[in-house]
């Protein structure tokens, strides 16, 4: 098991290196003096110009760059943001909780109904339960979620006014932060009332964000134990005289779900993608709609920085879940 | 697919001595027209692609005049509806049907674009990968894991950003973004294939390099590369206008259908249908897409089709 951590380990050096190449790559890409795009429409004096060059390193030869930017990374400086002149790295923790609490919701979500709806599509295959699960979750898979996402505002926030049109919590709501989430903090505050606020908030973009994670694990449920029901072992249990309900979820789930994890890991990455626009969407201050404002901004420092650290925690996410296959399939360990 | 209509009954009684040669393309038309979905969705896409070709004589108006008596003008079946507006009008008075008559042509030559820039250099990198291996191989396949570590959409943005907002430019992002996953899949391919009897074979006969991979290897690989091209067709539609939705794709006034979901954004109160009509056309050209993608993928996986 030691054996095969490390060897995991190793093999997303190369992958780290690439991404802060890319990363390193990506401003110098851009068309035009970085200073002068920097300094903006209003323009930039001789002088101060060669003295901002020096002062970013832009008058250096490109390996000096690159190595003085990964030293600069592995010393916690990931940049600094044009326009609020914080550390990149600052303004990514500020808002990498909103982040994580509507994407934590999200996959929970995903994963509880996907995996539901999928064992139950694969039970009773063929049935119109199965036909219509499948159906939905073809629809889902084909959404586009910032349409999907403005249908439901027209529908709950609009015409029914349940649920706010956007935002993390009422702007009448105050205490302190803790952790970062608004459904823990607001508990911890003791404040019911905000703790509900956040739940009003929460529901729409978790909804919009879950989708197409939720569609991917159902039909990759489904088939998974569609597989698996098929295997030796299964006839074997049945020809014992085990009940169903015992086949199904003693011996058949747990093989089945061993490839569900790889899909769940997987939809990280695709959750980082819909955050942008849910984000965006709803308002939502987390890292999605700060990349993209970024992005319209031209603050291209934060676009790196944010590049760089987003895509870092997609691969900690993958190894984890690299990780936790090899725990619960003692078969992947020993190749 | 329902297992009473088995149009494979015909091919059973063959002797086991091995599939002839062009069988295996007909059996799979077969399966693939057995899929009800599979069918409908083909279909759709037909109607799509003639819609979209006689955008001009389907039209009822021109996708960018601007009537200035009829703004906002809801759809004909409603009250204050006109019946020179099917679908209503937008903001400035343009006719949405019209406008998503047009946007047919946009997406669909997204989807195309896309696939055959991602499926080009995908096989193109691909090939040469798995049949080299070596050191070409590590060295082209960690740029693709590079390639992947990125959220598609965010590498798809920071791309466009880069090389400025635009449907060419955002087609180009999209195409890098995809490409990878044609190029560890024919790469996979190549690697199960090429040690084979038939390529040894091919190569004793005196087979150069470049033949062996295109003429010998690539064919017995198409099937889940053709999976991978619907897929990737009916994702550059989505994120194309996922773009076009973030101002980094097709500018206004192009009638493509993101970029209208994003002009009708603001009239999300007052005027609903400007803000569903796109989204239903996007949906169901993905959709459909994505059910020929079903349909092919259940052909091409004889595991499946068995059970």
């Amino acid at each position: 098991m030691v054996r095969f951590i490390l060897n995991r380990l190793l093999l997303i050096v190369p992958t780290f290196i690439g991404i802060t190449l890319v990363a390193f790559i990506f401003i110098r890409l851009l068309p035009g003096d970085p200073v002068i795009l920097m300094a903006g429409e209003r323009g930039v004096s001789a002088e101060r110009h060669a003295e901002l060059m020096a002062q970013f390193g832009f008058d250096q030869p490109l390996w000096k760059q690159y190595v003085d930017y990964v030293s600069g990374l592995l010393h916690g400086n990931f940049g600094y943001s044009y326009s609020t002149k914080k550390p990149v790295l600052s303004e990514f923790m500020a808002r990498f909780p909103a982040t994580l609490e509507l994407g934590l919701c999200a996959i929970v979500l995903a994963s509880v109904l996907g995996i539901a709806a999928g064992i139950l599509a694969a039970i009773r295959r063929g049935s119109w339960i199965d036909q219509v699960t499948m159906g939905t979750a073809l629809v889902g898979y084909s959404m586009p979620i910032f349409w999907w996402a403005l249908l439901l505002i027209i529908l709950f926030s609009t015409k029914l006014g349940w649920t706010p049109v956007s935002g993390r919590i009422a702007l009448t709501q105050f205490f302190p932060s803790v952790t970062g989430f608004m459904l823990i903090d607001s508990l911890l505050a003791g404040k019911p009332a905000a703790f509900w606020s956040a739940v009003q908030h929460l529901i729409l973009p978790t909804i919009v964000l879950a989708t197409i994670p939720l569609a991917v694990i159902a039909r990759q449920t489904r088939s998974a134990m569609l597989e698996v029901l098929g295997e030796v072992y299964i006839m074997t249990a049945k020809s014992k005289g085990l009940t169903p309900r015992r086949v199904i979820w003693l011996h058949a789930l747990r093989n089945a779900l061993i490839p569900v994890v790889t899909t769940i890991g997987l939809q990280v990455s695709v959750l980082i993608g819909g955050a942008i626009l849910t984000e965006t969407i709803f308002s939502w201050p987390g890292i999605g709609k700060w990349m993209i404002d970024s992005i319209s901004r031209r603050d291209y420092q934060v676009v790196q920085g944010g590049l760089l650290l987003i895509a870092a925690v997609v691969m900690f996410v993958n190894l984890t879940v690299d990780l936790l296959y090899g725990l619960i399939n003692p078969r992947v360990r020993y190749r | 697919m329902s297992a009473t209509d088995d149009p494979h009954l015909g091919t059973a009684e063959q002797e086991p001595l091995g599939p002839p040669p062009i069988a295996p393309w007909r059996e799979s038309w077969h399966y693939f027209l057995a899929n009800r979905g599979a069918v409908i969705g083909l279909v759709v896409l037909a109607l799509l692609v003639l819609t979209a070709i006689f955008a001009p004589l389907l039209a009822p108006h021109d996708p960018t005049m601007q009537y200035r008596d009829a703004l906002l003008v809801p759809p004909a079946w409603l009250e204050r509806g006109r019946p020179e507006f099917l679908l209503g009008t937008d903001a400035l008075g343009r006719d949405i049907l019209s406008r998503l008559i047009f946007g047919a042509r946009f997406s669909l030559v997204i989807g195309l674009v896309v696939v055959a820039l991602a499926l080009v250099s995908g096989i193109f990198v691909g090939l040469i990968a798995g049949y080299f291996g070596g050191w070409i191989d590590s060295a082209i396949m960690r740029v693709m894991d590079i390639i992947l570590a990125f959220p598609s959409l965010l590498l798809a943005l920071v791309l466009v950003a880069i090389i400025g907002p635009g449907l060419f430019n955002a087609m180009l992002a999209i195409a890098v973004v995809l490409q990878p996953h044609f190029a560890r899949l024919t790469r996979g391919a190549v690697i199960a294939e090429k040690n084979r009897e038939y390529v040894t074979a091919a190569r004793v006969a005196g087979a150069s390099n470049l033949r062996l991979m295109v003429r010998t290897i690539l064919p017995n690989c198409l099937g889940p590369l053709i999976v991978q091209a619907t897929l990737s067709f009916s994702n550059a539609i989505l994120d194309a206008a996922a773009l076009g939705f973030l101002g980094m794709g097709a500018q206004p006034p192009t009638p493509e259908w993101g970029t209208m979901l994003a002009e009708a954004r603001e009239f999300i109160t007052s005027a609903w249908w400007v803000v569903t009509m796109p989204g239903i056309a996007i949906l169901i050209t993905v959709l459909a897409v994505n059910l020929i993608g079903d349909g092919l993928r259940d052909t091409f996986d004889p595991k499946l089709r068995r059970s």
